[in-house]
């Protein structure tokens, strides 16, 4: 070493480069050395990356820490002053990641994460999955030791690949993995692009561990290319046309949102199309789509859960248009069948962009006008076009129709509340008990659910709370990955943080188990969020679905409770929280101790704690 | 005393339905019965739905139980004996009515 720095001391500025044994040039690690043949750097490349990071308006990186990125770790804490971006620190990659989806759907922008490209990846893989399905933005840097020379060991060899993003290509929009600092800003801010043109998803920059520790050479011309996004791309014209066409003639359209709304501006134009109209909403609830006591929102017929997977019959639509649909194929199911002549409409940016191998991408849709485009983007166009095409007559059957619906929408809550008088008292405690008493608690506040209604609660929080706001709901897990709610909570409630708002998360408890440590991040974080525990004690879904196996089979369901439910010992998951740093209490099972436990978690929360109640649960 | 009048004009009805009814229900065995076999997974503990529809307290019919629709597996009489059916019925009829909804103020926000 201390020759070759010598040697390479003597070279002239800007002279050619030789490799020397290890692959480094000698001029390199000239000036990485110091007079006494000590190696130091005090300009590593990983400060650049730092700069490109900041020029992306990164503010957080969520990660996990490892070697093969503690080059650009050491960057953020000292070059960067541990802001923009701030290092979060996550127990988890697959948290990390998770964490990273709910930040974005709350905050409409992204965080970076970081992991190992090999180890820290396939931790992560369910996550990104997710995000991809989710059409959430991810941005993803993996560290990894491309020059085979400079590995460190057994550990440097096991810990790196020779394409480590190939793992994920199935399920990222993009990735790379640049050899030069040049290349990585250049790839960075392409990736950032890719990444938030929607369909939005999730990408990947592959860091080299020597890219990141060497000195920049001196004199080098490092720029940063300006990023320029992309408008995000709406319906063609004519297809739009055509569209409100179709919906102004239609006598019964239902509008169907699936993800929708990206952003405000999203629900607030999807409620101006269906006012324009007065025609049906069904909300897929993959994101917040709707408010749900609007009086044409009528999620609430579509049975139990309320979502609607299926179309009410009753609603009979003559046609169906989908926004973003998540899975058109089957919310159409027996609307065919009912009436031949249905005539449906499929606005997606999922035609966009496809892979193939996962098939998140669900069954083919056959539609009488499809556009291939973002539905918000689009929304616009489409009620411009709509309101040139209405003429007094129709306006007057509008407000027949919306008067009719309004009506139902009406019955149908007066039906939610019926339901959830029963089980009231009921110990264990009922989800709708539980629900109710949270929002006796919260309706006055600046609230936010930061985990999904879903069938695991019934959907009771959108059937008796009050969702107006972009922000207050963000879907469940893209690919439907247990292990993603816990997490994703603690992103949302991140973001909600500097909103000062009031994150609420009801957490099944299966999917905590996956990778608790993200109770310890939101103690050490000083994340404020109040958890309630669906506490079923069990993996619920299976448990139904091994018993009604076993029920066929004509053999008893003696026991199925093997390998389903959480038992012997039951856990204590007050207990587990206090032991990260949460303050908690439970685990309770009389409904009538819930308000205190409420009232003392949201004060909590108010002074910026995250606070954790264990609630013993019914199954649903 | 009204319950088991309620039972006993339910078990008439259930016999009427076509249920080959052998004996009267005992509701305490019933209860640990619907708990012995998952019934509350998908309907609740005391019946008032979930996954599955609310079954209590209202009747649940019998032939649906035997030949259900949907997503509901069959309780055929050799995991599910008609004896131990009646005690299950005779459970559900005695599951109390909840309060008016519009009594609870919570369910009015």
């Amino acid at each position: 070493m201390a020759g070759a720095a010598a040697l390479a001391a003597q070279a002239p500025k800007g002279a050619a480069q030789v490799p020397n044994a290890d692959g480094r040039s000698a001029s390199t690690e000239a000036a990485a050395a110091g007079a006494n043949g000590v190696r130091v750097v005090d300009r590593p490349g990983s400060d650049f990356m730092v700069d490109v990071i900041k020029s992306l308006g990164i503010e957080y990186v969520f990660a996990m820490p490892g070697s093969s990125f503690a080059g650009l770790h050491e960057s953020i804490l000292n070059y960067a002053g541990n802001k923009n971006p701030e290092y979060i620190t996550c127990m988890h990659e697959e948290s990390s990641v998770a964490m990273a989806n709910g930040y974005a759907k709350v905050e409409g922008k992204p965080v970076a994460i970081c992991a190992h490209g090999t180890v820290g990846l396939q931790h992560a893989a369910m996550a990104v999955y997710d995000a991809f399905s989710d059409h959430t933005p991810v941005y993803m840097i993996l560290g990894n030791t491309q020059d085979a020379t400079r590995r460190g060991g057994e550990v440097g060899w096991v810990h790196s690949a020779q394409d480590p993003a190939a793992m994920v290509r199935d399920y990222t929009k993009w990735d790379d993995q640049p050899v030069s600092l040049a290349h990585f800003a250049e790839s960075a801010v392409r990736a950032y692009k890719v990444m938030m043109t929607p369909p939005m998803g999730p990408v990947a920059i592959t860091l080299d561990t020597d890219l990141q520790d060497e000195q920049i050479p001196p004199g080098l011309d490092l720029r940063i290319p300006k990023l320029s996004m992309s408008a995000p791309p709406a319906g063609d014209g004519a297809a739009v046309a055509e569209a409100a066409k179709m919906l102004v003639a239609a006598e019964t359209p239902v509008l169907i949102a699936g993800r929708a709304a990206r952003t405000p501006e999203g629900v607030r134009l999807l409620v101006e199309l269906a006012e324009t109209l007065q025609c049906a909403v069904l909300d897929q609830h993959r994101r917040m789509n709707f408010p749900n006591r609007h009086p044409l929102n009528q999620s609430m017929r579509a049975g139990a859960g309320g979502k609607p997977l299926l179309i009410p019959a009753a609603l009979a639509p003559d046609l169906v248009v989908g926004f973003e649909s998540n899975d058109f194929y089957s919310a159409l199911r027996g609307v065919r069948q009912r009436n031949p002549q249905l005539k449906v409409i499929n606005i997606n940016s999922g035609d966009l962009f496809l892979r193939s191998n996962y098939q998140n991408f669900q069954r083919y849709t056959e539609a009488d006008l499809s556009i291939a485009a973002d539905a918000e983007a689009t929304l616009p166009y489409l009620i411009e076009a709509c309101k040139k095409l209405i003429t007094n007559d129709r306006k007057r059957a509008f407000q027949a129709r919306g008067a009719k619906l309004a009506e139902a929408h009406n019955q149908a809550l007066e039906k939610a509340r019926l339901d959830a008088s029963y089980g009231w008292d009921a110990s264990p405690i009922s989800t709708a008990r539980l629900s109710a008493e949270l929002w006796g608690q919260i309706r006055t506040e600046d609230w936010a659910l930061v985990t999904d209604s879903s069938p695991w609660i019934h959907d009771w929080p959108l059937q008796l709370w009050d969702f107006t706001k972009h922000y207050q709901y963000i879907g469940g897990a893209g690919a439907e990955g247990v292990g993603y709610a816990a997490p994703a909570a603690v992103g949302a409630a991140f973001a909600h943080k500097r909103h000062g708002r009031l994150p609420i998360a009801i957490q099944p408890d299966g999917d905590l188990m996956c990778a608790n440590g993200v109770l310890w991040t939101a103690a050490h974080h000083k994340i404020p969020m109040l958890t309630l525990m669906h506490n079923n004690r069990a993996y619920h879904q299976e448990v139904m679905g091994l018993q009604g196996l076993a029920n066929r089979r004509q053999r008893g369901i003696d026991h199925i409770q093997i390998g389903t439910k959480i038992y012997d010992p039951f856990i204590d998951y007050a207990k587990l929280a206090a032991s990260m740093g949460v303050r908690s209490e439970g685990p309770i099972t009389d409904p009538k101790d819930l308000a205190g436990a409420i009232g003392r978690g949201i004060q909590a929360v108010k002074s910026g704690e995250p606070y954790l109640v264990d609630v013993v649960t019914q199954p649903r | 005393m009204k319950r088991t009048i309620l039972a006993v004009l339910l078990c008439a009805a259930f016999a009427a339905s076509g249920f080959a009814q052998t004996r009267g229900g005992d509701a305490v065995k019933g209860q640990g019965l619907y708990l012995k076999n998952g019934c509350y997974e998908c309907h609740g503990t005391v019946g008032q739905g979930g996954t599955g529809p609310r079954i209590a307290p209202r009747t649940a019919a019998l032939t649906y139980i035997r030949k259900p629709a949907g997503q509901m597996p069959p309780y055929t009489p050799k995991v599910m004996p008609d004896a131990d059916l009646a005690d299950l019925l005779a459970y559900l009829v005695t599951i109390p009515a909840p309060p008016p909804a519009k009594n609870i103020a919570l369910l009015n926000q």
